[in-house]
């Protein structure tokens, strides 16, 4: 278990064009993860989670997306790829795991297909050993009848099963690093503590590096080492995971902990930020992002555009005035 | 899938019944007969006659008398008599029905090869000058109509460069069997399929890119590159059999309304088909022929809607066909 870095991000930015304007989902976000390491990202819906996994596996759409900044992978800067190159390291290196079972999969394609696909690309397997590790693979992710699925459609699997293959795409050459894009969002409560086990499982076996994003802070306390609080596409808390339990700082960070359905004091609930993410049009581009959303601050105990600064070792936020904030109860 | 074709064979004979009582009563509904027309042109035909003509001939029975006639002739396979022609239904069907079926697969075979490149073209490359020239070019066969197209393609390459022969479907001079009889026939059929394929390239072309359109943004796509698969990859193994679904439903439809559609184009380029006989016959009230073809027709429906669901049932496991 290294600490090597596997996986720098730095300065990334991802603007979408919107009519003739390009606006920034991703802003500035620097971050690393290290060999063996699970990262969390949690942030609200629309925060710009999602368009930071598809930067990195290049999976925008081209001429409607502009990237700047470095992914920085194996000591290559990913954006600068041809799409060839970055096809060699797409599924070999890198696997993804997508957010909805229902539609990630091929409908005309069996699973073992699916799920051989890649290694097509990235080994010099024979047919016969292609399926070999397809079944090996099937059976690692729990399904319970390999040689069956294995010749199975999509649409005969539940939803639950459907994930595991899905995943079982993502593990096929054994990346080093695998990207979650909230993997269970869309599944039953019961099959998404299952999921996260079996995630959990493999990257222990595999020490894969994990990039997991979701809602759940519930998730994250159980899987995550690192976590990166992300808020209007950019990071505004990062921190170990106990620190950030601990010792949050951010305004944003202390009222998603707040929000957590498992607090039971109902004081404590109250301290939740109303309003959400602002749409990429409408994002103030000036100043905190996060102002409009916390009127009860004073302006004078502001600063003007906060930048991500490390205020303990490896805990850092992006907000100057983090000591002046209260949630009005609190005052 | 055996049982499934069995028992939708085995619904088909009621279908069939009941289309044959209304195309029966139909057609005796239909003003005039084959006979009456003749009274006035034919100086040997005086009202006498024509009694006992009509009576010989049967047509003076009660109405299910002759229905169940008719019937009885269909099963043995004996549509009954040509009035006007003086033959056989049958035989007279035989030869244009080859005509007919070679004109329709040609339209077929030829609207695909043309519309299936240039919608994975317009699809793939959306917004390109391609695409923009494939959807101008959509526009205007989509505002075209088959029978002025076809006049126009007839009067150009037919009649003004001379380059196509304007009427039949084979030189009456070249025997049979030749390899110029076959060379005769080829380009006979040219002008007319290539009318009517260009004429309904619109759909397939619309389906097609509307289609890829729509499947290039699915997330199983987004997997497929996750995992590296080459962009022509994403392409062909993905997005493009995904995007073919639509298209290989209708195929079974399209067989059927080509026939049909086979109307305009035989009546225009004066090819003997079954077309150009039905408007024929209408005209001339040969009711023998005209309910033996609509007859055919309604059969080869029916047979084009279970192809075209096994077809489907084929291309895609999500639909199961028990
Ligand atoms: N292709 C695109 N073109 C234009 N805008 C986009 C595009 N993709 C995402 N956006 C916008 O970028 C912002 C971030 O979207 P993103 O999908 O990354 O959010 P997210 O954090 O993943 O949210 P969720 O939790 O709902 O998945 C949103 O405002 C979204 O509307
Ligand atoms: S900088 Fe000010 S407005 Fe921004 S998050 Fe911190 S306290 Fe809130
Ligand atoms: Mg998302």
């Amino acid at each position: 278990m290294g600490n090597q870095p596997l996986l720098q991000l730095k300065n990334l930015r991802t603007s979408f064009r919107i009519q003739d304007d390009y606006f920034a989902a991703v802003d500035d976000v620097s971050l690393t993860v290290n060999e063996n390491e699970v990262v969390a990202i949690v942030g609200e819906s629309g925060c710009g989670k999602s368009a930071l996994a598809l930067s990195i596996m290049g999976l925008h759409q081209e001429g409607r997306t502009k990237l700047e900044g470095n992914v920085n992978f194996n000591g290559r800067n990913l954006l600068s790829l041809s799409t060839g190159e970055m096809n060699k390291v797409r599924g070999k290196d890198i696997g993804m795991i997508f957010q909805d079972p229902l539609t990630a999969l091929n409908p005309l394609m069996t699973c073992g297909k699916q799920i051989e696909e890649s290694m097509t690309y990235h080994t010099s397997f024979t047919g016969g050993e292609k399926k070999e590790r397809a079944l090996e693979l099937l059976k690692s992710v729990g399904i319970p009848n390999p040689g069956r699925t294995y010749k199975q459609y999509p649409h005969e699997l539940s939803g639950g099963m459907r994930q595991r293959v899905v995943i079982a795409v993502a593990i096929a050459c054994n990346p080093s690093i695998v990207i979650a894009d909230e993997p269970t969002t869309a599944l039953d409560v019961t099959i998404q503590a299952q999921i996260m086990d079996l995630l959990k499982e493999l990257q222990k076996k595999n020490e894969t590096g994990i990039i997991l994003i979701t809602h759940d802070l519930g998730v994250v306390a159980e899987m995550a080492d690192r976590v990166a609080v992300m808020y209007a596409g950019e990071i505004v808390e990062l921190a170990d995971v106990h620190t950030l339990f601990e010792n949050p700082l951010h305004p944003y960070t202390r009222s998603l902990l707040n929000s957590i359905p498992s607090t039971t004091d109902e004081k404590e609930r109250l301290h939740v930020i109303q309003g959400v993410v602002p749409s990429l049009k409408n994002l103030p581009r000036k100043g905190c992002r996060f102002k409009n959303r916390i009127e009860w601050m004073d302006d004078h105990e502001h600063e003007e555009n906060p930048v991500l600064r490390e205020v303990e070792p490896d805990h850092f936020v992006r907000c100057t005035c983090y000591k002046n904030f209260h949630f009005p109860e609190e005052k | 899938m055996l049982k499934f074709i069995l028992r939708r064979i085995l619904i088909m004979i009621p279908q069939l019944i009941i289309l044959s009582v209304l195309i029966f009563a139909l057609a005796k509904a239909m003003p005039g007969d084959a006979l009456t027309g003749q009274l006035a042109s034919s100086p040997k035909m005086d009202a006498q006659t024509l009694h006992e003509l009509k009576q010989k001939l049967g047509m003076l029975d009660p109405p299910y008398v002759q229905y169940f006639r008719w019937l009885k002739g269909l099963l043995h396979g004996d549509m009954g008599m040509s009035i006007i022609h003086q033959t056989p239904v049958t035989q007279l069907l035989a030869g244009r029905m080859e005509n007919t079926i070679l004109l329709s697969a040609a339209v077929l075979i030829l609207s695909y090869l043309i519309a299936i490149p240039l919608g994975i073209v317009s699809g793939r490359w959306t917004d390109s000058w391609a695409d923009k020239m494939v959807v101008g070019y959509n526009y205007i066969t989509f505002a075209t109509p088959l029978f002025i197209f076809a006049l126009l393609m007839l009067f150009i390459f037919g009649f003004v460069l001379g380059w196509f022969p304007t009427s039949g479907s084979v030189d009456i001079r070249v025997e049979n069997g030749t390899f110029s009889y076959f060379m005769s026939k080829v380009n006979h059929l040219i002008l007319p399929a290539f009318s009517g394929a260009i004429i309904s390239t619109t759909v397939t072309i619309q389906y097609l890119r509307t289609e890829i359109i729509d499947t290039k943004i699915k997330d199983f796509v987004k997997t497929a590159r996750a995992k590296g698969v080459s962009e022509s990859n994403v392409y062909t193994r993905h997005i493009l059999r995904n995007s073919f679904l639509p298209i290989a439903a209708f195929l079974g439809y399209d067989i059927v309304s080509l026939i049909g559609g086979s109307v305009f184009l035989e009546s225009i380029y004066g090819y003997p088909g079954i077309g150009q006989l039905f408007i024929t016959s209408i005209a001339q009230r040969d009711f023998s022929v005209v309910t033996a073809l609509v007859m055919i027709s309604g059969l080869a429906t029916l047979v084009g809607t279970l192809l075209s669901d096994i077809i489907l049932s084929a291309v895609d496991p999500r639909i199961r066909i028990e």
